[in-house]
């Protein structure tokens, strides 16, 4: 029977001579709540991942809401050439393109482009554009006016249209920055049957 | 690692090699020291253990050694990122867009684009020997020499990546589908190509030839078998073959036309679908049409193939969603697809007699 | 010293036998349990690994189809790390840690029971999705969105749901080992010490804790996409496929740390016995390795260079990553001197940590090469990658563990393996773990991307290498297996100290260890009379 037990700064009670189930528990309850808590933090990661590309301007995202128009005071003459690209995604049966390919604007003032879409199938589609820009830290400096990217689009079948988007650079884009390629996705949302019922019934089974 | 022959290519070179060799002297000290301490401390030739356990000073040298030889190498190494990712002032950019198992590739500042597909025939590749987790016979048996032959085996396309010599190409990568990843090694250009999402990334390649490369992420089945292979060209020849191209695309254009006028019969339809389907769908629904599991579903004997023919045109033309069956309206003409439609309904076990005409699938664009 | 006096079931036969397996809470028993799980799970990834490496002997396709072949890649992964290399050092934990601080058991005995059992129901669930329609998770152990998510086969939720079992095995593994260091340590035992094997596995043990949790919500955000409607990692929906890669190396860099830790600890401890001197530099050794855990939480986007993130991201990942080399030469230099003018024999666990320290050294410096961004373009997923990590890991962990068998086994089955088929198996193994994974440097160098079932000719001559020594090396683990069942069946009777210059709590108890040992705490430090008792016997 050891003579004397050294303090370890807890009472050493009972079990194992050492120190209490108590302590036991609690030790491992707290750690059991740190676990749970870095599930949570994983989900969390989440919208601080959002947060964090926001505010640096990283990640190529614009912004899902419109920019107000901003007045420049100094006309200070520099251009920069805007891209813009149309794709679809996968199983979207629209045709989908800019307009134009390309032009170049001056920094502060506002420009208007129109993509092109068409509804090549049978159905009424809902799509829904993802923008993307290039390089990833002109996005913020991309301030988009009035956008088809901000609401769903729906087309009945056979229906096509055009679809403006305003934006205007703003004056802090880096000066090293003189190409911004502003791409769109035009993913599908969903489709529902032809509202006329003249149209040739074609049942597909989409699944996700 | 080669050189590459960008100047981007060789400064990684240099620091590739740089870092290397300090990894290399750095093995050669310590493991000498190892090795040394075990020849010479071993007890029978050192039988009394000295009893020191601690140094501060040895192990403040030790540690602040290190810290200055990264940052030896962390500074050159620095510079050549920024200079990497310095996208600006290209003269032309390309739009390269990673699909299932091919690449797309479109120049933004001409009317051109086109697929690039694995030339590598399937014959050289498929040898399997049992058939407990292979299904792709070498039915010839020819394989092994083919391949053997061939120095481009995996690395060769039906239509490269064209680019002038001597000027700053822009590159853009997304995809269709999955991620996917460019890589050029002789351009040190490796950018992932992600679905939704555009990259950047650029090269000058000053020596006109024919550079190959792979895809770089893991992107299903055929991940092996989507190479990148770019021809460089001389700036005269480059804008010439762009001229060529431009005269080209009006010529298939009017032969597109012809063959949508055209009524084809069946057996001219089933010989050029032959052709279509082994090319581009037999990796996946097999040869003899009868699929893989139900992943990728037969066609012989299918609902599809044997019902409808609008609902057959629409899964061909535009695949299904959120799995591998793509879209091929973007990527065969008019012809290719009544062909290989009309081939599937006809061919193996189904005998529906359909035949589908050129201008039904360009009424249904 | 009874534990329990109320009256206990008679059994007999087999109804004892699965009663003693499954119902027991003695660390040792679960210790050896995790470590011959580990052991089975090591031959089947192994088993994988000779089918990815006899696809790669010669260009083309010959055995495995592509489909099948991501299934083998990936399940090779997820198999290795977490049913091989985990389990075997939570069963080193098992066993040891309650021996070296003197405690008669963990401090959750029966949650550790639990935790083993829940390992063998999550990995039938995992192999068995090979017979599964689809086939099994074929998106490589990474399991990157879209691929796993919208392309991924139907096996992919039993992935899901196999991944969640496991995870939680590990946390409440990890909880159990922390709580019995910060509570059951002999008295007058101060943190500082304790043996390094105890320190590496109360910092890997955090690591668990903070980090395996983090794959769980990753996992459960792929199948919320997959099946309730919501968008994490595709574009269409708002979402973004990078923040799965974000949140995954999050949680994956301190995975890889979690998975050397121990190996670690294990050098610590073998190196001094053998060179019979003590460890120089304990606390550096300490404080490297905390230094080592903290920095793996601030480098995960190495693992992304190519991924398109901005320039001052990739700096700041690089500076940091170049950084966990400092701790990890320091501990290197550390085992040296701790070499240097000792009085060094170099029996089959010295052999092996010896080993170890060389070659994942080796491991290190291709891991160097791979932090720098610009030269990373040119490695990113070739097989230089595959070099850099199979050396980390085969002469790391799994070396590491083997040496901690040869060290221990002695302890825990009462007799002495065959020293000279030790050294066979030493030999052979290093011979054929440098054969299999030094030519992939060269391959990945030359351009051979991963992950791939079929490549160029370029290639040829270095996948052969490699493929023989796959087949080789396969060959030495069986032989392993046999010397570890040949010892524990009978050898030469060890004495309590095993080992001429062991020290330590568990070197004072006899050999075989008793199944219950330290139920009252020993005396710490530990006394002169113990140690010549020690040395005595």
């Amino acid at each position: 029977m050891p003579a004397k037990i050294k303090r370890l700064g807890f009472k050493p009670v009972q079990r194992m001579n050492r120190t209490t189930d108590n302590k036991i528990y609690r030790n491992a309850g707290l750690l059991g709540v740190l676990a749970i808590g870095m599930f949570g933090f994983a989900f969390g990661l989440v919208p601080l991942y959002e947060v964090f590309c926001e505010v640096t301007g990283i990640n190529g995202k614009t912004a899902e809401t419109a920019a107000k128009m901003v007045e420049t005071t100094v006309d200070s003459g520099r251009e920069v050439k805007v891209q813009f690209l149309g794709r679809v995604g996968n199983g979207m049966p629209w045709e989908f393109r800019p307009s134009t390919h390309e032009f170049d604007v001056t920094v502060g003032q506002a420009n208007v482009t129109e993509f092109y879409a068409r509804n090549r199938s049978a159905h009424t589609v809902i799509g829904q554009a993802v923008p993307s820009v290039s390089p990833g830290l002109a996005a913020e400096h991309l301030k988009k006016v009035e956008c088809f990217c901000f609401v769903q689009q729906t087309l009945e079948a056979g229906e096509e249209t055009y679809m403006p988007v305003k934006f205007y650079v703003s004056e802090d884009l880096p000066s090293d920055v003189q190409t911004i390629t502003l791409s769109y996705t035009m993913f599908k949302v969903s489709q529902q049957e032809p509202t006329s019922s003249n149209e040739p019934h074609v049942s597909l089974v989409s699944t996700i | 690692m080669r050189e590459g022959v960008t100047e981007m290519s060789q400064r990684i070179h240099t620091i590739h090699t740089v870092s290397l060799w300090i990894c290399i002297v750095i093995g050669i000290i310590v493991f000498g020291a190892m090795a040394y301490t075990i020849y010479a401390h071993r007890r029978s030739k050192h039988p009394e253990p000295a009893d020191f356990h601690e140094h501060l000073g040895v192990e403040i040298i030790w540690t602040i050694i290190p810290v200055l030889i990264l940052a030896g190498l962390a500074v050159p190494a620095a510079k050549t990122l920024i200079d990497i990712e310095d996208n600006s002032n290209a003269s032309m950019t390309v739009l390269i867009t990673g699909s299932q198992w091919k690449w797309h590739y479109q120049y933004l500042d001409a009317d051109i684009d086109y697929y690039s597909n694995l030339a590598t025939p399937t014959t050289q590749i498929n040898s399997c020997l049992i058939d407990l987790f292979c299904d792709l016979p070498d039915e010839q048996g020819i394989a092994k020499p083919l391949r053997e032959s061939n120095e481009n085996y995996l690395l060769e396309v039906d239509k490269p990546l064209v680019l002038p010599a001597n000027r700053k190409v822009r590159f853009l990568m997304t995809s269709n589908d999955v991620i996917h990843s460019w890589w050029v090694p002789d351009f040190a250009v490796k950018q992932d190509a992600l679905p939704g999402f555009i990259n950047e990334a650029w090269a000058n390649v000053p020596e006109p030839g024919t550079y190959r490369g792979q895809c770089t992420e893991l992107c299903g089945k055929d991940h092996a078998y989507m190479p990148v292979v770019v021809d460089v060209r001389p700036e005269a020849e480059f804008d010439q073959w762009v001229e060529d191209q431009r005269i080209a695309k009006e010529l298939a254009s009017g032969q597109a036309v012809a063959d949508r006028e055209k009524t084809w019969s069946l057996a001219e339809l089933m010989e050029i679908g032959e052709g279509v389907y082994s090319t581009h769908c037999a990796t996946c629904h097999q040869p003899n049409g009868e699929g893989q599991g139900t992943t990728y579903p037969a066609l012989d004997g299918s609902e599809i193939a044997t019902g409808p023919i609008p609902v057959h045109i629409d899964r061909v033309m535009n695949g299904k969603e959120a799995t591998e069956m793509q879209a091929w309206a973007p990527q065969l003409s008019d012809r290719d697809l009544a062909a290989v439609v009309t081939y599937e309904r006809n061919a193996w076990g189904n005998t529906t007699q359909d035949v589908v005409q050129p201008r039904t699938i360009f009424e249904n664009r | 010293m009874v534990a329990h006096a109320e009256h206990v079931p008679h059994r007999s036969g087999l109804a004892a036998f699965i009663a003693r397996w499954t119902l027991t809470t003695n660390h040792k028993e679960i210790g050896s349990m995790y470590l011959w799980f580990a052991f089975t799970m090591f031959f089947i990834g192994g088993a994988l690994a000779m089918g990815i490496r006899l696809e790669l002997f010669m260009p083309g396709i010959q055995l495995i189809d592509p489909g099948f072949y991501n299934q083998f890649v990936t399940m090779h992964g997820l198999i290795m790390v977490f049913g091989a290399v985990m389990p075997a050092f939570v069963g080193l934990a098992n066993w040891q840690i309650p021996l070296m601080i003197g405690a008669p058991d963990m401090a959750l005995p029966r949650l550790n029971n639990f935790s083993f059992w829940i390992l063998p129901f999550a990995f039938t669930m995992l192999l068995s999705s090979f017979f599964m329609d689809g086939g099994a998770p074929n998106f490589g152990w990474t399991f990157y969105a879209p691929l796993s998510t919208t392309y991924g086969p139907d096996s992919t939720d039993f992935f899901i749901f196999g991944v969640h079992m496991m995870g939680i095995s590990s946390v409440l593994g990890a909880i159990n080992i922390m709580v019995t260091i910060f509570n059951l340590r002999a008295p007058g035992m101060k943190l500082m010490e304790m043996p390094l094997f105890v320190w590496t596995w109360l910092i890997t043990a955090f690591l668990l804790i903070t980090a395996m949790p983090v794959l769980a919500g990753v996992v459960t955000m792929m199948l919320t996409d997959r099946h309730f409607g919501t968008s994490f990692f595709s574009a269409d929906g708002g979402g973004d496929p990078l923040i799965f890669q974000h949140v995954f190396w999050f949680f994956g860099h301190p995975e890889v740390y979690i998975m050397i830790l121990p190996g670690f600890g294990i050098a610590s401890e073998i190196i001094p016995t053998f060179a019979r001197k003590k460890l120089f530099g304990y606390n550096s050794m300490v404080y490297a390795t905390a230094s080592i855990a903290f920095l793996s939480y601030i480098v995960w986007g190495h693992h992304m260079f190519a991924v398109g993130m901005p320039l001052w991201v990739e700096m700041t990942f690089m500076i940091c990553t170049m950084f966990i080399a400092v701790p990890t030469g320091v501990k290197v230099f550390n085992w040296t001197a701790t070499m240097w003018r000792g009085a060094m024999t170099f029996e089959t666990p010295m052999l092996f940590a010896i080993a170890f320290v060389v070659l994942f050294t080796i491991g290190g410096f291709s891991g160097l090469m791979l932090a720098i961004v610009p030269a990373d373009f040119q490695y990113h997923d070739t097989y230089f990658v595959v070099a850099h990590f199979h050396y980390t890991l085969y002469p790391g962990a799994i070396f590491g563990t083997m040496a901690a068998v040869y060290y221990w086994l002695p302890k825990w089955s009462g007799h002495m393996y065959d020293e000279r088929l030790g050294k066979i198996h030493f030999w052979t193994a290093t011979i054929a773990v440098n054969l299999t994974f030094f030519p992939m440097h060269f391959s990945g160098l030359a351009g051979m991307p991963r992950r791939i079932v079929d490549y160029s000719l370029q290639f040829a001559d270095f996948n052969m290498l490699s493929s023989i020594g796959a087949g080789l090396l396969g060959l030495t683990q069986l032989f392993f297996l046999y010397i570890v069942i040949k010892t524990i069946r009978g050898g030469k009777p060890a004495t309590d100290k095993v080992w001429e210059s062991a020290e330590g709590l568990e070197w004072t108890i006899p050999s075989p260890a008793p199944l219950h040992t330290f139920e009252t705490p020993p005396a710490w430090p530990i006394t002169d009379a113990r140690e010549d008792q020690a040395a005595r016997v």
